[in-house]
């Protein structure tokens, strides 16, 4: 995992409420065994008509979404399944940040845990990231705010544990294997 | 300042292995990890990388479901999975559990099925146990009194390496459904219902509890079809106190406590009901007898209305537009107008051997209607074995129903078992979004009895028509 620190960006805007993992990436991709070249299939039934070219109409496909990495999406996205293949598709298309008022749990555990991040904002500010497509934006991590380019400056929350871990591109198994010793006691004294 | 404490409460403390500091998550330790193949290659891969082993296979138990195949010849008959990617996946799992010494129920396992319906069958799920799978409808577990939900797959294999997790204590909320279902009414209503009052990122953040004299009333099969829906709400899981009920389910299991431990287990079940007094953060009343059979009209299982309703007429907002311009509805129009191309009854929400009964009375001497294809999947090999002893796949199969093998089929559209584009589908699963059960498919989630029905008359049918109730 590559350390974050500060992501510029102009960002993709799709405003639609309620975006479900089935449609970051369907279900009949999930039958890969690796984490690799799933940014193809990124939003795959809204991006390609049946025969497999590209919705000249659908935002992804546009030419202004070229390089944009900060995708600012309507409330509630990421619900429904708890495939990891979501932020993978997000992550290997070229995103490193998702911006919403509300992000499932699940979609949001597994962002943090490979780079994506997610970014959490009040409904004034949202309004306006929805209104202004193609903003460029500032994100640090280090101060846990997003710079708009009117000059605003805007905190969001982020778990300190998560923020440790992506400002430093470690993962948490690291952490996880050096409580060896505490969990070595929980098991000698558990009895479920 | 109270002590009285909700049931999550009382598993979340006996599971921490270092509390939450004001740096750090908590660690929280596994009892069960339940895993199969789709959310579990890119894990093993990971421990092979770091040359790490799996900390307790004693605690992990495998199957497939997900990509798996139904068509019997696919499974026992030697004819190749027609998904090769499929077949791939289902060989890679059979790798990783000899390497990794993982116990798998495997594709000619009798004990396979899906993985939510296999846990309970087998006694594992057990209450006050911590259950993950990297699924989201691991909160199925949640009807015996455990803490489960789903996890994704970087976390399957933290648990694989060290059966832990790190985590933020969830938030509480109950939810309070008064009075009884009548007749005819089922807990796939209710928890339809529920999700329609709630809204689906309602529960996001928080852990539910469902209380009250309706789910008391409930058998398992059925207290797991509500947590099953959980996550539909946006709850990564949904728990149901242990009672006696619970517990005569358990006592019987193959892999439930015996002897002097089941005396000692079931001391300790019969501490986790939550405290007279203990406060959730949340909370929200349903009254069970008012409702009526519900069906979902839109992309959402939010999106519910009776069966005897219409469709709302919410133009302007966009969700809805978007849902009306995808499911061909028109606002206003009775759902029970709705045209049926497709029945699916089976997965970890109405698989088990109740809801097949439920299904078969009422397809009992009749027809699927012409036109119509319905396909009957068990959730597991052991229903399927059950369902046969009472000869509910010849009334099935009489009233021109498909019967497969075990797994989670037209859930998801991902091991063969799809609804053809712009075709209507009654469904007995859990999720109607946009293609979930194929590309451009047009699903809508309802109770095995509604879907029985749908499938009789060839549109969306209100069940006690034909159920006389």
């Amino acid at each position: 995992m590559n350390p974050i620190k500060t992501i510029r960006s102009r960002t993709v805007v799709m405003p639609s409420t309620n975006i479900d993992t089935d449609q970051i990436i369907p279900g009949r991709f999930l039958t890969t065994t690796t984490k690799e070249g799933l940014g193809q299939q990124l939003f795959a039934d809204w991006r390609y008509d049946a025969s497999g070219a590209p919705k000249p109409d659908f935002i992804l496909n546009k030419p202004e979404a070229a390089g944009c990495r900060i995708l600012v999406a309507g409330r509630n996205v990421g619900c429904g399944s708890s495939r990891e293949h979501a932020p993978w598709a997000l992550l290997d298309y070229g995103f490193q940040a998702v911006i919403s008022t509300e992000i499932a749990d699940i979609f949001r555990n597994n962002s943090l845990k490979n780079g994506l991040l997610p970014i959490v904002v009040d409904a004034d500010t949202h309004a306006w990231l929805l209104a202004n497509p193609g903003a460029e934006l500032a994100v640090d991590l280090e101060s846990a705010s997003l710079h708009l380019p009117d000059g605003r400056q805007v905190s969001f929350p982020i778990d300190p544990f998560a923020r440790y871990c992506l400002m430093n591109g470690v993962d948490e198994l690291g952490f996880l294997l050096s409580k060896d010793g505490d969990i070595k006691a929980y098991e000698a004294r558990r009895t479920a | 300042m109270t002590t009285a404490k909700t049931m999550f409460e009382k598993v979340w403390a006996a599971h921490e292995v270092v509390p939450e500091t004001a740096d750090t998550p908590a660690v929280i330790f596994i009892d069960l990890h339940l895993t199969h193949e789709v959310t579990s290659p890119q894990a093993f891969s990971l421990l092979r990388e770091r040359g790490l082993k799996v900390r307790r296979p004693d605690l992990t138990l495998a199957t497939m479901d997900h990509a798996t195949p139904t068509r019997t010849e696919q499974v026992f008959g030697g004819a190749p999975i027609s998904i090769e990617s499929a077949a791939r996946q289902i060989k890679q799992l059979e790798k990783n559990c000899a390497e990794f010494g993982v116990e798998l129920l495997g594709l000619q396992d009798e004990r396979r099925g899906i993985v939510h319906i296999i846990g309970p069958e087998l006694g594992v799920t057990q209450p006050g146990k911590t259950i993950v799978c990297g699924d989201s409808h691991t909160s199925t577990h949640g009807a015996f009194g455990a803490l489960a939900f789903g996890i994704g797959t970087t976390e399957v294999g933290h648990v694989l390496a060290t059966q832990c997790l790190l985590q933020k204590k969830a938030k509480t909320f109950a939810v309070e459904v008064a009075g009884r279902l009548a007749a005819g009414v089922t807990p796939k209503d209710l928890i339809l219902a529920i999700i329609g009052k709630v809204g689906v990122s309602g529960g996001t953040g928080h852990v539910f509890e469902y209380r009250g004299e309706a789910i008391r009333a409930m058998d398992m099969e059925q207290r797991m079809t509500i947590c099953n829906m959980s996550i539909e709400a946006g709850a990564r899981a949904g728990m149901i106190a242990p009672d006696d009920v619970t517990f005569a389910y358990l006592q019987d299991k193959p892999r439930a406590p015996q002897g002097a431990a089941w005396t000692d287990a079931l001391a300790r079940w019969k501490s986790l009901p939550t405290d007279a007094g203990a406060v959730f953060d949340k909370s929200v009343n349903i009254d069970a007898a008012a409702l009526v059979p519900m069906i979902t009209y839109g992309t959402n299982p939010g999106m519910v209305v009776p069966v005897t309703g219409s469709v709302p007429d919410l133009r302007g907002d966009p969700v809805f537009d978007a849902a009306m311009k995808y499911m061909g509805l028109n606002p206003g129009e009775p759902i029970g107008n709705a045209p049926v191309n497709v029945v699916f009854v089976g997965s970890c929400t109405n698989g088990r051997l109740s809801d097949l009964r439920a299904a078969a009375r009422v397809l009992k001497g009749q027809k699927v209607a012409s036109g119509v294809h319905m396909l009957v999947v068990p959730g597991s090999q052991e229903v399927k074995r059950q369902a046969e002893a009472e000869g509910l796949h010849e009334v099935f199969a009489a009233a021109g129903a498909e019967w497969r093998e075990s797994g989670c089929s037209m859930c998801l559209g991902m091991n063969g078992d799809t609804v053809p584009k712009g075709q209507y589908s009654v469904s007995t699963s859990n999720r109607n979004f946009e293609g979930r059960q194929g590309i451009g498919a047009r699903t809508l989630l309802a109770s095995p009895e509604t879907a029985a029905a749908s499938a009789i008359r060839g549109r969306v049918t209100d069940p006690r028509e034909l159920l006389n109730a």
